[in-house]
């Protein structure tokens, strides 16, 4: 199976690429395109702290050079980040022009306040290497707002991936599992409290753990809203999933999961004491640093098992943007056309600091040839993609719906019964919905 | 008409300061407490309502429960351990004043770090705390893991940091207490017992009461160690007033809401404080 993906990973990015291998940082200055224009312009830019705010700061001399435009980056950490964004912007002045946002988070924020600028006019003139079909439809589904306006460029998507401990399965004879009812029964067969080894763990921390449910949520088949547009957060489907997300994490976790978040997680995976993992797909980097894994070389990276319904991989995503309030949008879209551009893709495909929305970046000879995480990866996110699906409502109040069924959730983990929660939840969620669309 | 006297210009600029950084804020956050305001939509004016949710609020009223709880235990162990302290520390030992000064060494540290620190002592799996519980045969924790444990370990990171402060001002006081009631006691034969419950104790007593006052304003608006350590979960078992009205200020952006939580919490500390200055003022029996 992991061969054919390969496979077509490689072609289908071959293909999309055509010819983009020689692709240097000074591509873009080769053609017609003015890149010199706006000379002379100091730009502020909002980053956010991860690895693709590293990256982008990084490299921002080459965009210096490129453009003669003098760059003041920032990053900032991720909820701080949305909290400077939120109070900014609604002050109708920042002090940034140029933006990173979280789409799951932020794209509806923004779109209501139209606090990003439309980018489409500025379409009309830009660089022929900069090719927009190159993106690839999940990236430009985020970025595209429901009214058509295209207020932001992808940077990247973080498909929710499995990762196994290779090691641990062969211990114990057990396969990697093709459903969700075998995800359950290798968990159980894993787990061995004996030995310190847990079959299964994830994120139970209140909020952070809701992603993991809406996963398995959509695999079962269900939607946030019904075809009322009402919210369809207690059907079957939504409580067969959080009742298998329960299983998983109260019977093969590990002790107090209630309070564990993506590092926690990552931490005893690391150690090699939990045989599989859900989570985002931008942990390949530490589980293969011998420096702090265990694990180097045993991690299988895999593709998210079909649902009952669907075959599903959770998807969130960033983009960066121009800000509506900014008086330089020229210089500043010239930033966000070089930070989404194919050299800063295939750049962040080589560090494995996260998965491009551009396919060229897959078939980059240079970038696969220094690639930093085991192709596995590469192949579990080309095949993620594919599957991809927003993991959560795209809504304003997301933080309260993360936060009020993460609660549901740690409930369900002490005790508590499922439906009874899901119900709680939805008709506390239902009016804080209704508000923030009226 | 008596002129005003021109001295008043030289408290003009403090009253301008005092009246910009507190009374305007104050004002501020209770006009907003009466809108219905999350940032990024129009605000309209909903009078009272915004109390009146809170009253009905179930998770408020847990988190307003857990602050109670957390403060009653925070206030309570320090002014028992560190009045001990004090007493054991007034005594002229050997190395008296190295012991001293590794006492309060946790009170120098910034709560964060000492919250990251605890966190990492915490965990169920890899933390320092079931280690040392296994070395003498006792099962593993899940600590602030657990619903039930959580606010207990909160207090005891509280506890831990702050009964030197208290060790501090029982100690100051120990050291300007009058002699002659310790002289009449020895004179009348009363035993080193007798002498602490019957003369020592009440003596400092002003002193323990000015130490609940500030240890009772402190874990009353104890954020930090809370919100690094455990989010107020799991679920909601830890959630305090500051943590709730965190995630309505700043993670949902309910302003007028989160102006409303403000307003109780204040009311709640006044109280609170009067309360135990209406106590101290009791307790000066000796003037």
């Amino acid at each position: 199976m992991t061969n054919k993906i390969h496979r077509r990973t490689v072609i289908q990015a071959a293909a999309a690429a055509g010819g983009m291998a020689a692709l240097t940082p000074w591509s873009f200055a080769q053609g017609a395109f003015d890149w010199k224009r706006f000379a002379g312009t100091s730009l502020e830019v909002h980053l956010v702290k991860g690895p693709r705010g590293e990256l982008l700061q990084k490299n921002q001399k080459e965009f210096e050079d490129l453009t003669g435009i003098k760059v003041g980056a920032e990053q900032i950490p991720e909820q701080q980040s949305r909290q400077k964004a939120v109070i900014e912007f609604n002050s109708g002045k920042t002090s940034f022009d140029v933006i990173q946002l979280s789409y799951h988070v932020q794209k509806r924020q923004f779109a209501k306040g139209r606090w990003l600028e439309d980018l489409r006019p500025m379409f009309a003139n830009v660089p022929a290497e900069f090719d927009r079909t190159d993106f690839t439809a999940g990236g430009m589904f985020y970025a595209t707002q429901a009214d058509g306006r295209i207020d932001s460029l992808p940077l990247n998507l973080d498909p929710w991936i499995l990762y196994w401990n290779k090691e641990l399965f062969a211990a114990k004879g057990v396969a990697y599992p093709k459903s969700y009812a075998e995800i359950v029964e290798a968990a159980k067969k894993l787990h061995d409290p004996a030995n310190g080894i847990v079959g299964f763990v994830g994120r139970g921390l209140k909020n952070a753990n809701v992603p993991l449910w809406t996963g398995l949520f959509l695999g079962f088949g269900g939607q946030f809203f019904d075809a009322a547009g009402k919210l369809a957060t207690e059907t079957p489907e939504a409580i067969a999933s959080a009742s298998m997300y329960r299983d998983l994490l109260k019977n093969t976790g590990p002790a107090g999961v209630a309070g564990y978040n993506w590092n926690e997680s990552q931490s005893l995976f690391l150690q090699g004491k939990a045989a599989m993992w859900i989570d985002g797909s931008g942990f390949a980097p530490p589980l293969e640093d011998p420096t702090k894994s265990r694990v180097v070389g045993k991690v299988g990276y895999g593709v998210m098992p079909p649902g009952p319904k669907l075959q599903v991989s959770a998807t969130f995503g960033d983009g960066i943007g121009v800000s509506a309030f900014s008086t330089k949008k020229g210089a500043a879209f010239l930033y966000t056309m070089w930070a989404t551009g194919k050299v800063m893709q295939a750049r962040m495909l080589a560090s494995g600091g996260g998965a491009p929305v551009r396919l060229s970046a897959y078939s980059d000879k240079e970038a696969l040839a220094n690639l930093k995480v085991p192709v596995d990866w590469l192949k579990a996110v080309g095949e993620s993609m594919r599957i991809a699906r927003p993991g959560l409502p795209v809504i304003e109040p997301v933080t309260e719906f993360r936060d009020t069924f993460g609660i549901a959730l740690n409930n369900m983990l002490s005790g508590a019964d499922v439906a009874a929660e899901l119900k709680k939840a939805t008709a506390e969620f239902a009016p804080v919905l209704a508000k923030s669309e009226s | 008409m008596r002129k005003p006297s021109p001295y008043l210009w030289f408290i003009a600029p403090a009253v301008i300061v005092i009246l910009a950084v507190i009374v305007f804020p104050w004002a501020f956050t209770l006009w907003m407490s009466l809108f219905e305001w999350r940032i990024g939509s129009k605000a309209t004016f909903v009078g009272l309502t915004n109390y009146t949710d809170l009253i009905g609020n179930r998770r408020f009223l847990e988190s307003v429960a857990h602050t109670l709880i957390f403060t009653a235990a925070a206030v309570a162990a320090p002014l028992v351990l560190g009045t001990a302290a004090a007493l054991v520390f007034h005594q002229k030992f050997f190395a008296r004043g190295l012991l001293r000064a590794a006492f309060v060494l946790p009170m120098m540290a910034t709560p964060v770090a000492i919250a990251l620190v605890w966190t990492m002592m915490f965990h169920p799996q890899q933390g320092v705390l079931n280690y040392l519980l296994s070395l003498v045969g006792i099962g593993p924790s899940e600590w602030v893991y657990s619903p039930r444990l959580a606010i207990a370990c909160l207090v005891m990171v509280d506890v831990w940091q702050w009964t030197p402060l208290v060790m501090l001002i029982v100690l100051g006081g120990l050291a300007s207490l009058p002699t002659e009631s310790f002289e009449a006691a020895h004179m009348e034969g009363a035993s080193r017992w007798q002498t602490l419950r019957h003369v020592t104790l009440p003596l400092l007593m002003p002193f323990v009461l000015v130490a609940a006052v500030v240890r009772m304003i402190d874990a009353l608006k104890t954020f930090d160690t809370i919100y690094v350590i455990t989010q107020g979960g799991p679920g909601t078992a830890s959630e305090t007033i500051n943590i709730y009205l965190y995630l309505q200020a700043f993670s949902f952006f309910q302003i007028g809401k989160a102006s409303a939580v403000v307003v109780v919490f204040f009311v709640l500390v006044i109280a609170l404080s009067w309360l135990l200055f209406w106590l101290r003022e009791r307790s000066k029996y000796y003037e």
